[in-house]
């Protein structure tokens, strides 16, 4: 109960039952292994499996982040909160699978667009690239301040739908209604994060033998054939690094959340790690927040598995 | 590092990790040591990147330091987006200062859980001080400020006038029907939004501001007789309307959510009145002059209010021995009334004793904004328990929502569960 | 694999114009997307140019992004008078620097022994590292500042070396937390065990150690797995804000984007934020040039695997 859930070094098969010479290799490789991910491995354990082990802990009792009342084991009743008596951690699931529904495609789509984009051989594509990346390099702080400033009814925005709708836009407040203030922080989410994405492409695109097109056109195939035969299948291990990515950003969204809308209105924007955060740190319920972080770890393995498994059959 | 701490250290043990269960080799890095005499006093501000209120303090630790040779004040400052986010991490982890800043809601939460000690200032220094510049807790004086804030209406004379509206007194302040006729009158004059209420801003902006309009309604963000429920008070009948009311402003086109936070656009005529603060006073006078009107807010059925409480000085528990003495005579000698009109003037805030008032040059009997200390008799505080971190930010999310259109009693509703439920989580907070 | 169609490629004078006018095809869509992606930086540096008010005044229009009206450096001046900036960029560079300098190397190493090497407890750590792959900081921020206040250290003391207790208000506790990384140690798993494991093989005859072949062999090989996740580490230890503002007391430690809320006060110096933000933006660009190349050329095929 007080230890994250990692089960006994058991199934883990041991090495030496292969051929003699073998034997003799693995054994002595055996204390270069340790000593080789011994650093990592307690640094992992120290800074992450035991503040992760004791914020399972915590999630079971009522403990305050400021508070003179020894903290009581009030075993499941944060979890029966958080399902029964807190709407807005139910809206901050729903939340969170929109967003991460809607961003995982579409942001890897638009990587892979300017990635073919800015893979074509012309002059200034590294100019391009680079000017594609810049919102990944500033900091996520000021891009979320400067979307709010964009996304008011008389920001830049709207005047510039209305331009080139020739005036017929009624400016919106983006942000506060409660309709389009999650859609409004998507696009602005992809936005600044594509660019990593169009990096990422680029870089499994150029691995492509250059000899596999100059064959697709000699067999006078299209541009889309060519990218539906070669490029696509080449590009399979990018595209499962790039979906395991932008799954984790997108699960883990919460700086947008705080600067721009603080999970409003209406709790249309809020998120399970902003709910969590709130409740846990700014309410100083912690024992709640940790039991909304452990709810949270556990659907997100629970997605990581399903992901793993999904992208393995077939390889 | 005490209960929250204790408690994490106990699960600590459990995963078997036992490296806290050591004991400390020598006497480390203490706050307080003693260094050829002087006893060295920590003191954090929440000041950092805030320049004239950094340089009053400068000022008084200089003094107070070359005063005497038995203390020595020790400061380190935070920028004020940070500061609370620090300071509770230092009090999670054991490691406040001797002296420390905090806004006056948080007090009493601080002080039930012990982080802080009881003041035990002279009473001379602490009965001349504004009543909402001192945080109480259990009828012990736990922290003391040497000013106050106030929220005032902005208007132009010259807009009231030309649209016949009755230029109100803190005597005679406008009734809500009033001040509706008003906004309307304003908005069909042309102004789009003719009230800024500052809605865009968030955070503790948002109790500060308009649970003053709740309660001058006849609601409550707590029932402070019992101080055991929200219910009633956020959600009554009064709650309701002031709800309606407020969802009303926005609704109507009366009032903005967006914009931006400060006083621009009442600098810029772009609205006819402002609800703001006194800081923005100043600069509203360099633009409008003689024009400016600095109006109490509407009384809404139970008289006009105005929020109370800002930041005030407190001593943690941790501070004992020669550290602690060293930090109350400290505390003393800063609240003498040169220091308190330097903060007055140079931060634009309301002195929290009359003889700093009358040593103002802004604040005293004929100053430019005057006024403003006629309306701290409105102020009422922020309800003094340890519920408010959550009572602030569940009434935070439930204005908000209410603003964006959501059914008012609906959303009170769940803002007295919200509320009622962290108080039962902690056995009433010792208020039962 | 692609289809066989009869069409010949059209080798006719016409060629040249056809690549022309695809090039400007091209050219239309990229420009547009550039636009789209640059006006943030151009909105930093133009405004952080204007006074405040302007500011304001101009951010619903063209204007926005140019450099027109009160235009000065007085923004600039006002973030050095009131930061003590140098100070802060310094404590970024060092605090940024070793976290992804000594993450390379032990991930690194943790990768090597996890895909090239047997023994026991790897599939153990395997799981782990794919079950803590995703664990937003944020929710583990409140016991993680208790735990480092508890840690033990090592004082110099009247002399002597002494054990005390807390890592708060130390460069440590902002840099030891973050250098074993298990995306980064993921990430060079996939990427080592792409590489031939014959290589191990044809060395360890030769009498090469296996820390040799990780730093002879392998590590040279793998450039590209390196510079990755030397960008994917520098961004957010660049970034890092709440936790060195929890941990964090001394002004004299503080990294550049907890100086940023030097500049929210009650009504924010939104010049001075620009201003800001534009000085503390350029090293990350920089860096990113410097490390454009390496990069893209990077992860590709071998990168990941699921």
């Amino acid at each position: 109960m007080s230890h994250t859930p990692t089960p006994q070094p058991a199934s883990a098969p041991g090495p030496g039952q292969k051929g003699p010479a073998q034997r003799r290799g693995k054994r002595h490789g055996r204390a270069a292994a340790y000593a080789m991910v011994a650093p990592a491995a307690i640094l992992l354990l120290l800074f992450l499996v035991i503040p992760v082990g004791l914020a399972f802990g915590l999630s079971f009792t009522n403990a305050r982040l400021i508070s003179p009342n020894p903290p009581r084991f009030v075993g499941l009743a944060n979890f029966i909160r958080a399902f029964t008596a807190d709407p807005t951690f139910l809206r901050s699931l729903l939340n969170t699978f929109l967003f991460a529904v809607v961003v995982v495609p579409v942001q890897a789509g638009l990587g892979l667009l300017l990635a073919v984009l800015v893979n074509q051989k012309l002059r200034g594509t590294t100019f391009f690239r680079i000017v594609y990346f810049i919102p990944v390099v500033t900091s996520i702080v000021v891009v979320s301040i400067l979307w709010r400033f964009m996304y008011q009814p008389d920001g830049i925005i709207n005047s510039f739908i209305d331009t080139i709708t020739f005036g017929s836009w009624e400016g919106i407040a983006w942000l506060n209604n409660p309709s389009t203030a999650l859609p409004a922080i998507i696009v602005l989410s992809i936005w600044q994060a594509v660019g990593f994405h169009m990096i990422i492409w680029l870089s499994g695109l150029q691995t492509i033998p250059e000899e596999l097109y100059e064959a697709a056109r000699m067999d006078g195939a299209s541009s889309w054939e060519q990218f539906k035969n070669v490029t696509w299948p080449g590009l399979r291990p990018t595209m499962i690094f790039i979906l395991v990515t932008i799954t984790i950003a997108a699960l883990g969204l919460f700086v947008q959340i705080d600067v721009m809308t603080q999970g409003g209105p209406v709790d249309s924007t809020t998120t399970i790690v902003y709910h969590a955060v709130r409740r846990g740190y700014r309410e100083q319920q912690t024992g709640y927040g940790a039991a909304i972080s452990l709810i949270f770890f556990v659907l997100v393995l629970i997605i990581a598995l399903v992901q793993r498994w999904l992208t393995r059959d077939k390889d | 590092m005490k209960r929250t701490g204790r408690t994490l250290a106990a699960i600590a043990l459990i995963s078997a990790v036992t490296l806290t269960a050591c004991g400390r080799a020598g006497e480390g890095t203490g706050g307080d040591a003693e260094a050829g005499g002087t006893t060295k006093v920590t003191l954090w501000t929440h000041s950092a990147g805030n320049e004239a209120e950094l340089e009053v303090y400068n000022q008084i630790m200089g003094d107070f330091n070359s005063s005497q040779d038995k203390y020595e004040i020790v400061s380190e400052s935070f920028p004020q987006g940070a500061y609370n986010d620090a300071i509770v991490a230092a009090a999670a982890s054991g490691d406040l200062p001797c002296l420390l800043d905090m806004d006056g809601p948080i007090v009493p939460n601080w002080a039930w859980a012990g982080y802080i000690q009881p003041l035990e200032l002279p009473a001379a220094v602490t009965d001349e001080l504004l009543p909402t510049a001192i945080g109480k807790w259990d009828d012990k004086i736990y922290s003391a400020g040497y000013w106050d804030a106030a929220l005032a209406m902005f208007a132009r004379k010259s807009v009231l006038e030309a649209n016949d509206i009755r230029i109100p007194t803190p005597d005679n302040a406008w009734t809500k029907d009033e001040f509706d006729a008003a906004l309307r009158t304003l908005k069909a004059a042309g102004y789009d939004t003719p009230l800024d209420i500052g809605a865009e801003d968030a955070g503790e902006w948002w109790p500060y501001a308009y649970s003053p309009f709740l309660q001058s309604f006849g609601g409550d963000l707590i029932n402070r007789d019992t101080m055991l429920t929200a219910d009633g008070a956020l959600n009554g009948p009064e709650a309701v309307a002031w709800g309606e009311w407020f969802q009303g402003l926005f609704k109507d086109g009366l009032a903005s959510n967006t914009g931006t936070i400060g006083n621009e656009e009442f600098n810029r005529d772009e609205v006819g009145l402002s609800y703001t603060g006194v800081w923005n006073a100043l600069g509203s006078l360099d633009v409008v002059g003689d024009d400016l009107l600095i109006l109490p807010p509407p009384n809404l059925g139970n008289g006009p209010k105005i929020g109370g409480g800002s930041w005030q000085w407190g001593i943690s528990s941790s501070c004992t021995g020669a550290a602690l003495e060293g930090a109350r005579e400290y505390l003393e000698f800063s609240f003498k009334p040169e220091y308190i009109a330097a903060f007055a003037d140079k931060q634009i805030v309301i002195p929290a004793t009359e003889a700093g008032t009358g040593l103002s040059e802004y604040f005293k009997a004929d100053g430019v904004l005057r006024p403003f200390t006629e309306l701290t008799q409105f102020a009422v505080l922020r309800p003094e328990t340890p519920a408010y971190a959550v009572i602030s930010t569940t009434f935070q999310t439930a204005a908000m929502d209410i603003m964006n259109g959501a059914d008012v009693q609906k959303t009170l509703d769940q803002a007295v569960k919200d509320i009622d439920a962290d108080i039962n989580n902690n056995d009433g907070y010792g208020f039962n | 694999m692609a289809k066989r169609s009869p069409k010949n490629p059209p080798k006719d004078p016409s060629l040249a114009a056809e690549k022309r006018r695809r090039a400007i095809l091209l050219y239309i869509p990229m420009l547009v997307l550039a636009a789209i992606f640059m006006f943030p930086l151009i909105f930093m540096f133009v405004s952080s140019l204007k006074p405040d008010a302007q500011i304001l005044a101009d951010v619903d229009s063209v204007r926005a992004f140019l450099p027109v009206g009160d235009i000065s450096l007085n923004n600039y001046a006002g973030v050095f008078a009131r930061v003590p900036f140098a100070r802060f960029l310094l404590n970024s560079v060092i605090v940024t620097v070793l976290i992804v300098g000594l993450g390379l190397v032990v991930n690194s190493m943790a990768g090597f022994a996890l895909s090239r090497m047997e023994w026991s407890g790897r599939k153990l750590m395997l799981t782990v590292i794919i079950a803590t792959l995703i664990v937003p900081f944020e929710t583990i921020a409140v016991p993680m500042v208790y735990w480092v206040s508890k840690l033990p250290t090592l004082v110099w003391e009247g002399g002597m070396l002494k054990y005390d207790f807390g890592w708060l208000n130390t460069y440590e506790v902002m840099i030891v937390p973050f250098i074993a990384n298990a995306f980064s140690i993921f990430l060079f798993t996939q990427y080592f065990s792409t590489i031939p494991v014959s290589i191990d093989e044809a060395a360890r005859i030769d009498g090469a150690g296996w820390f040799q072949i990780y730093s002879r062999i392998i590590a040279p090989l793998s450039g590209p797995a390196f510079a990755t996740v030397a960008i994917l580490t520098f961004l957010p230890a660049w970034n890092a804000y709440l936790w060195p503002l929890m941990v964090v007391q001394a002004e004299q430690m503080r990294p550049v984007m907890v100086g940023m809320q030097y500049f929210f006060q009650l009504n924010t110096a939104w010049g001075e934020v620009m201003a800001y933000t534009s000085l503390i933006t350029l090293p990350v660009l920089l860096v990113f040039l410097v490390f454009q190349r390496a990069f893209v050329s990077s992860i590709a095929a071998s990168g990941v695997k699921g």
